[in-house]
């Protein structure tokens, strides 16, 4: 049996910090459901903030500051210990990756480059072009092969394995041989991402289905404030392929069918700059009041910047309207509209990435620290994977210090592979029923639908309905004529009972909570109500069904006050 | 538009070897060959495998050869081809696991020869690096590469020689070389001085031609050739003196 210290599933920027921070002296591995470098990591465009203060009029900026940002774009429901904790680790983070070798932009003089971005009051986004995220997840994954971490590539984890209330290990399907096996270890970090493919229009990789929220969340983890849900106010449309915020910190302005910069009727300071949860909602608004364009985008309009800008500082989106839109930004606006990005909530974990389960750890986009709160600003994406991925290796690592070195029953682990097997076979055994990837459409338009970027009581409940409704048909779903070799089809299909858990654990949690905040709005509690909402929801599975609760939230010293841009 | 998907299938625990298998299908406008080829997989056969991930031309994870041209198939759309029969094979010189799914192992394994990370000093100076961005442009190029391996598959070389490194681990190298953060010296990396190293190159520049990212990976491998000269013959001069 496959037997591991340290067992870090995930091999984007988080899990790769995990890994690279275990200690050397334990074995330390990393299980992908796809090879380290197809992470949706590498998607990551415009940057990673610090306050670094390299951009030469904003050399006072701080730590104290990129936080203060970062807890006022959370719109106060960020931790703000666990904030702190993110802005004062990003600055050696950032020149620890330089040193790694991340090929950063530079400033005259050779220091990193620094974009503006949404909701800072710095130019503090640190940037490779606009290919930051693989920059990043390719220095870093080339750092594990220096270091020799073994991986495990094309490998789902389908289950966690816990024992006397303690994870013991994984159950995974491995896509190239076709089967389902324990893999034993002290302590297991989840490093899963997000679950933006649980709405139709996202701007993430085909792979976030979320599993691993709802693998921990099925293993009786606690999930946090699922109910935000970032909208990225820029994705081509119609692909939803993403345009970093990086466009507009370069100087891109939005405009509407009249040519008018609409941002001045939302956030008239901040203008394009404003957090991503303003300015997504600002965009539909235009497009529904008619001043879009065939109803459905608004134009990002890059002209002003001229070629040889674009082609420095933006070569990957230039490249990627050229090739899937047959337009030059440099030319022509790009048309664009809001997709769901980024999950703020995930596994609930403390500032040491620590579960309630022991030996279970998260870390990056999955886990919710909190420190996102209801809003995530642009380029604290892939900090977060850094600083509390490493964090995560630390912290599994000093957790099996003090561990006695007793392997976990081998029956337990076999026990549970058995049963993944069999749930498969009995799938692959059925002879009718409906197709699962046209059920998962249905699931994720009841979601881009009803638990967008507008909500309501009445349209939450019905999506509520309806996703019990498409759990029942889950149940009597086909699977026949399948290889077991490779099958996306299986993937998607284990994946899909994650996703189900997921939406329900979002729109629950939106229904709940009857205020305005960050990326949550709604439309009959405009408002944000401190006094009766200024704390996170937490989702439990007990007897099989969401159990609510809800944990203040922690300020040090920024009073939660009105967000004006 | 409506065309055939004329697909190489092969499983090799089932099929005695590969065949061409045909599927009609109707592409609407934009719609790109991953898009296309998972509506064929849903619809008509679950069974036919392909990997894909970002669906952005950044993860390189869908490289296949698509009528004759190597290519992403996310960043392929399908009624640019101007053809209604579109033939789609998997990455040659590596060997078939699934229909398009092929063994990238010794594609990784040649990667891994040229130690293809960053030796960092032992320090990290207080305050970063300073490295000028003109600098930091010259490796641009080749950090750009996603390793979808289509410069790999493409090499006449690796196709007579496995051993033969290949263009992106080689560019993978130089761009290291060129990195003034890296420590490695010139003994340490001129051991690709050989014949399945940087002298193994037939430039004729098929890398350069089929990259998807204009990493055009014949520059490293020629760059390469240049600095092993010249450092051989800094060599010699030490040695006199």
């Amino acid at each position: 049996m496959i037997s591991h210290d340290i067992l870090v599933v995930g091999g984007g920027l988080a899990g790769l910090s995990a890994a690279l921070a275990a200690d050397t002296r334990l074995s330390t591995a990393i299980v992908s459901r796809v090879h380290p470098l197809r992470s949706h990591s590498v998607a990551a465009q415009g940057g990673i903030n610090a306050a670094l203060g390299n951009s030469p009029d904003e050399q006072d900026d701080s730590w104290e500051r990129h936080a203060f940002d970062t807890i006022k774009g959370s719109d106060y429901l960020a931790d703000q210990d666990a904030a702190e904790l993110l802005c004062e680790k990003a600055v050696p983070a950032i020149y620890e990756l330089d040193h790694l070798g991340v090929p950063f932009s530079r400033f005259p003089g050779g220091v990193i480059a620094q974009r503006p971005f949404g909701g800072a009051g710095f130019s503090r986004t640190c940037y490779a072009a606009d290919r930051t995220g693989l920059a990043i997840v390719h220095a870093l994954y080339e750092q594990s092969l220096r270091r020799q971490v073994k991986v495990y590539g094309e490998a789902l984890v389908t289950k966690l394995i816990v024992e006397n209330e303690r994870c013991v290990g994984v159950v995974i399907y491995d896509l190239a041989t076709g089967q389902i096996l324990p893999v034993r270890a002290r302590a297991v970090i989840f490093a899963t991402g997000g679950y933006g493919r649980v709405y139709l229009k996202t701007t993430n990789a085909y792979i976030n289905h979320g599993s691993g929220i709802g693998i921990a969340y099925q293993a009786g983890v606690p999930l946090k404030d699922m109910e935000f849900v970032q909208f990225h106010p820029t994705s081509i449309y119609p692909k939803n392929i993403l345009v970093t915020e990086g466009a507009r910190g370069e100087g891109g302005y939005l405009l509407n069918n009249k040519g008018k910069r609409f941002m001045a009727d939302y956030a008239a300071s901040a203008m394009e700059l404003a957090p991503r949860d303003i300015v997504a909602r600002a965009i539909q608004m235009e497009i529904d009041k008619g001043n879009g364009f065939d109803s459905e985008y608004v134009l990002l309009d890059l002209r002003h910047l001229g070629e040889k800008k674009i082609q420095k500082r933006l070569p990957s989106v230039r490249e990627i309207c050229i090739k899937f839109l047959g337009l030059d930004p440099a030319e022509k606006p790009i048309p664009i509209q809001p997709a769901q990005h980024y999950s703020m909530g995930g596994i609930d974990v403390n500032d040491r990435c620590a579960t309630s389960l022991e030996g279970f750890f998260a870390a990056g986009e999955c886990a919710c620290v909190s420190v996102h709160g209801a809003n995530r600003l642009g380029g604290n994406s892939l900090l977060e994977t850094v600083v509390f991925g490493k964090i995560a290796g630390q912290e599994a690592s000093r957790h099996l210090e003090g561990l006695e070195r007793k392997e976990p029953g081998e029956k337990t682990l076999l026990d549970e592979a058995l049963a993944e097997r069999n749930k498969v076979e009995a799938w692959m055994s059925r002879t009718s029923g409906e197709k699962a990837h046209r059920l998962l459409n249905r699931l994720k338009l009841v979601m881009s639908e009803k638990v967008g970027l507008f909500r309501t009581k009445s349209e939450l409940e019905e999506a509520l309905e309806e996703i019990r409704e498409i759990r029942e048909d889950y149940g009597r779903v086909c699977l026949s004529g399948i290889c077991l070799r490779y099958s996306q089809v299986l993937v998607n299909m284990i994946e899909f009972a994650c996703m189900l858990d997921l939406t329900e654990a979002i729109t629950l949690g939106a229904l709940r909570r009857e205020e305005t905040r960050g990326s949550h709005y709604r439309l009959d509690f405009p408002e944000r109500n401190d006094a009766d909402w200024l704390k996170h929801t937490l989702i439990t599975l007990k007897d099989g069904r969401p159990e609510v609760s809800y944990r203040p939230v922690r300020i040090t010293k920024y009073k939660p006050e009105e967000r004006k841009y | 538009m409506k065309c055939t998907f004329r697909i190489l299938r092969f499983d090799p625990v089932e099929d005695e070897c590969p065949y061409f298998e045909d599927f009609s299908y109707e592409a609407s406008e934009k719609k790109s060959l991953l898009e296309a080829l998972m509506d064929v997989r849903n619809e008509q056969d679950t069974t036919l495998s392909f990997r894909y991930s970002c669906r952005e031309a950044v993860c390189g994870s869908c490289a296949m050869v698509i009528n004759g041209k190597f290519d992403l198939a996310c960043r392929t759309i399908v009624d640019s081809l101007g053809s209604s029969l579109i033939v789609i094979e998997p990455l040659p010189n590596l060997e078939i696991q699934k229909d398009l799914i092929v063994d990238m192992e010794p594609f990784w394994q040649a990667l891994h020869k040229v130690e293809p990370y960053l030796f960092p000093a032992e320090e990290i100076p207080e305050k970063g690096h300073r490295v000028e961005d003109r600098v930091m442009e010259k490796i641009d190029q080749f950090a750009n590469c996603i390793m979808c391996g289509c410069c790999y598959s493409a090499c006449p070389v690796v196709s007579r020689d496995e051993r033969y490194l290949g263009p992106a681990a080689l560019a993978k190298l130089y761009r290291f070389v060129r990195d003034p953060r890296d420590r490695r010296g010139f003994p340490r990396w001129s051991k690709v001085s050989t014949e399945t190293g940087v002298w193994g190159c037939d430039t004729v520049f098929r890398c350069n031609e089929v990259c998807p990212r204009t990493v055009r990976p014949a520059d490293g491998i020629e760059s390469l050739r240049r600095r092993v000269v010249l450092g051989k013959i800094k060599q010699l001069f030490k040695r006199e003196r």
